[in-house]
């Protein structure tokens, strides 16, 4: 059994994180968070775009490294701890997954050179009322070509140049009737008003599309199933994400735990912190653990992939929220300013256990893909 | 990333395949075999005795000697030990794998793991030739059966403060005071004991280590009803036990290092509990009806369901990481700390949510029971003892806390201080 990342994947790990550490600190986190007017990173953008990190799982002939899966799920738990503000879950494990999986010949020769080199950003669309999407909610038209609706929240749609989304092609409102289109946003029609979000730092806005102009994606009527299946993709490395922030939310929880006296003791001593704590490192430890088989199944096209990514993100997005709020409690009153850390922690958390749907739907793909699995 | 095994495991796994599929009957999810009624832990020891009274324990007794000299013969009993003991001499990961490949059988469990696990280990290390000679090679065939004499009525989580004394008197020592949640004690042959011999030593200096017959004069066993109306435990009384200072592992005073031998060894002897997990309530919740239909269609049931499963195969891939490392010849790192902690509470949990589906029926605990054969009515007293045998949920998050994650330990009042000068409660 050989249940672990290579020697190479652990030496690409730890160069991601000390490139991180150099240049994604705190202050440049903050500098996205405290401007309304800034949405991403850009300097740090181009950085990790050069180092290729957005082309590491785009085959070398569309202008990627051409490394696989497992390399950009340990990008992924390095992205997530240094809690970087770029665009990289929207372009890199949901636009160009969807492009490289279901694209044409021509679409991936057009859209994955510039989306591996980090020049162009994409993006995915479904959601556009409240609550749990599902086809009947998609009022989205393609018709005559144009694409005609509104869809909200578009995450790091202000930054994207290119949108995949889910729209309606013929009889409204069943899964069938979906199809998936790619949509140039530099076009008249297209309307961005932009949406203060839970953790600024991953931003978000709303568009309306009014006789725009759009590509299909895959097959027709697909929608549904394509969408399905980058997501499982995406939840994979959305858990690595989460792993990471967790993991950093518990390392700062400990440290300031070490520091701060109380009644003449470190805090850090007292059992109902260190229980908490020891809480902490179990949740961490079983997401990513899950994380891990969803990474397997991930990297070797594995028909357990539905059922090992619902579980990867379930008990990712569990360990993270866990670990954000209760890194919040163990620092008491300065846990709520806006000056420490935590609060960044805690909106990531939740913002990236709702991005590509809520931990509940997660959990009810998870039972549902189980049921499937048992029948065969 | 794989699940494969390199050439030398997958012929071990045959070997143990081989061996199981000729030995042993295939378990199912739900079994209804009496063996099969409550779950086990391994750390935790001895079976419960089986309901029927004496003559069926005894029988379940002879069953699982039967089985144990097989496997010993075979060579699976001890896989890590040294063959002069008549082991396998074989590696970690060798025995995990047996494991896995034995979860899948039903065969008796339970009644030689403390001894093969942790005190046959303790006599590699502590005993003389002669003793490992004459005992080791029995312990692997089951032909004697071992209990560790370790837990008191006032030190349990804080296992140091044991008050049994050991006097010294010429060339034997004569032991006075009880022990408490022995397993197996009511069927071993053997035990092991830690006692103090000097009260006015600092509390982990006065203590010493002996092993001893069973059925010397002045023992007497008496078992512990347990919540779930069985008995894998007991006290176990002294009352001027006399043994020979031959019998004694380690120096006088030396106990302490001594039993940390065997408690080091008692990770590795936690097996896999069978039994009680996700898979038992999935099935479950396909025959047992809820207001609007089957349970596996109602949405609550499915939430919850998913934050089991994700907690089972957690602790199944956290297991692969260290399986992993065991592979390459690395020690695994502390993750598989958070087992017994994430299992205990997740089976308490299961058991109660099944009993709340099965509604009114899940009062019944009757040896007739049709529903799902009393499996979570079972798991429910079960768990509750096992978040407590083998180290509590609390002592496990101090573990964690402080071995793991490196946090300040415990203020202590008891390490300063002669042990007959510490304060303590009414026992």
């Amino acid at each position: 059994m050989n249940f672990d990342f290579s020697d190479d994947q652990k030496l690409l790990r730890d160069q991601a994180r000390k490139f991180l550490f150099d240049k994604c600190d705190r202050k440049s986190v903050r500098t996205i968070l405290d401007d309304d007017q800034l949405h991403y990173h850009k300097e740090l953008w181009s950085q990790i775009s050069e180092m290729g990190w957005t082309g590491t799982a785009i085959p070398e002939e569309y202008g990627g490294l051409g490394l696989g899966m497992l390399e950009l799920c340990v990008i992924a738990e390095e992205l997530g701890r240094s809690l970087a503000p770029t665009p990289f879950s929207s372009s890199i494990y949901l636009f160009a997954e969807f492009i490289k999986n279901y694209g044409s010949e021509d679409q991936k020769k057009k859209f994955l050179p510039l989306i591996a080199s980090g020049e162009k950003i994409g993006t995915f669309a479904l959601s556009e009322t409240n609550g749990t999407p599902k086809p009947s909610n998609v009022k989205t038209e393609y018709s005559s070509e144009k694409i005609n609706g509104y869809k909200s929240p578009v995450s790091d749609g202000e930054t994207a140049d290119y949108l995949i989304i889910a729209a309606n092609s013929d009889n409204k409102g069943n899964r069938n009737s979906l199809s998936l289109y790619i949509v140039d946003l530099h076009q008249d029609g297209v309307s961005k008003t932009s949406l203060e979000t839970i953790d600024p730092t991953r931003p978000a806005c709303s568009i309306k599309f009014e006789n725009v102009k759009a590509e299909l994606l895959g097959e027709q009527g697909m929608a549904w199933d394509m969408t399905e299946n980058i997501f499982n993709r995406a939840a994979v490395l959305y858990s690595f994400e989460q792993v990471g922030g967790a993991q950093v939310s518990l390392d700062e929880a400990k440290k300031y735990s070490m520091e701060r006296f109380a009644f003449g003791r470190q805090i850090g001593s007292f059992q109902a912190l260190k229980h908490k704590m020891a809480d902490m490192y179990v949740k961490i430890e079983l997401a990513r653990s899950n994380a891990y088989y969803g990474a397997w199944a991930l990297s070797t096209d594995s028909n357990e992939l539905p059922v090992a990514a619902a579980g990867a993100r379930v008990s990712a997005s569990d360990a993270f929220n866990y670990a954000a709020k209760e890194n919040i409690q163990i620092h008491g009153g300065v846990g709520f300013t806006w000056d420490y850390d935590c609060h960044l922690f805690y909106r990531r958390s939740k913002l990236l256990s709702l991005n590509i749907g809520s931990t509940r739907q997660w959990r009810e793909n998870l039972i549902s893909n189980l049921e499937k699995r048992n029948i065969v | 990333m794989d699940f494969n095994d390199s050439q030398q495991e997958a012929a071990f796994r045959k070997e143990a395949r081989d061996f199981l599929e000729v030995n042993a009957e295939k378990r199912s999810i739900i079994s209804d075999k009496p063996n099969d009624k409550s779950p086990q832990i391994a750390v935790a020891g001895a079976p419960e005795t089986v309901k029927g009274g004496k003559e069926a324990a005894q029988e379940a007794l002879e069953r699982a000697k039967v089985w144990q000299k097989k496997k010993a013969e075979a060579g699976f009993a001890a896989i890590l030990w040294p063959k002069e003991f008549g082991g396998y001499g074989g590696s970690p990961i060798q025995q995990v794998i047996y494991s896995q490949e034995e979860h899948d059988y039903l065969v008796p469990s339970g009644y030689f793991e403390i001894g093969i696990g942790m005190l046959g280990p303790t006599m590699m290390v502590w005993g003389n030739d002669e003793d490992k000679k004459r005992y080791l090679p029995k312990m692997i065939t089951g032909e004697e059966i071992w209990c560790q004499l370790f837990s008191e009525p006032s030190a349990g989580s804080d296992l140091a403060g044991i008050k049994m004394k050991a006097e010294k008197d010429g060339d034997e020592w004569v032991l006075n005071g009880q022990k408490v949640w022995t397993s197996g004690a009511h069927f071993a042959d053997y035990g092991m004991i830690v006692a103090r011999s000097d009260p006015s030593a600092l509390k982990h200096k006065g203590l010493t280590y002996f092993y001893l017959d069973m059925k010397t004069p002045g023992i007497e066993v008496r078992p512990i009803k347990q919540i779930s109306g069985t008995s894998n435990f007991n006290e176990v009384f002294f009352n001027d036990v006399r043994i020979p200072d031959s019998q004694r592992l380690g120096g006088e005073g030396e106990g302490w290092k001594v039993a940390l031998t065997t408690l080091m060894n008692e990770r590795l002897a936690v097996g896999d509990p069978p039994g009680l997990d996700f898979d038992q309530i999935f099935e479950a919740t396909k025959e047992l009806e809820v207001e609007d239909g089957l349970a596996i269609k109602n949405s609550e049931v499915r939430q919850k369901m998913a934050d089991w499963y994700v907690q089972s195969r957690g602790l199944q891939y956290t297991k692969f990481r260290s399986i992993t490392a065991l592979s390459k010849g690395q020690t695994p790192g502390p993750e598989l700390s958070i087992s017994k902690l994430v299992t205990a509470s997740k089976m308490q949990d299961v058991s109660a949510y099944a009993l709340e589906l099965m509604d009114s029926s899940g009062m019944v605990h009757h040896d007739q029971n049709p529903v799902l054969k009393n499996l979570f009515q079972n798991g429910y007293f079960f768990s509750a003892a096992m978040r407590i045998a083998g180290g509590t949920d609390e002592v496990l998050r101090n573990i964690i806390a402080e071995r793991v994650l490196g946090l300040p330990q415990d203020e202590r009042a008891d390490k300063k201080v002669p042990f007959n000068e510490l304060p303590s409660g009414k026992n």
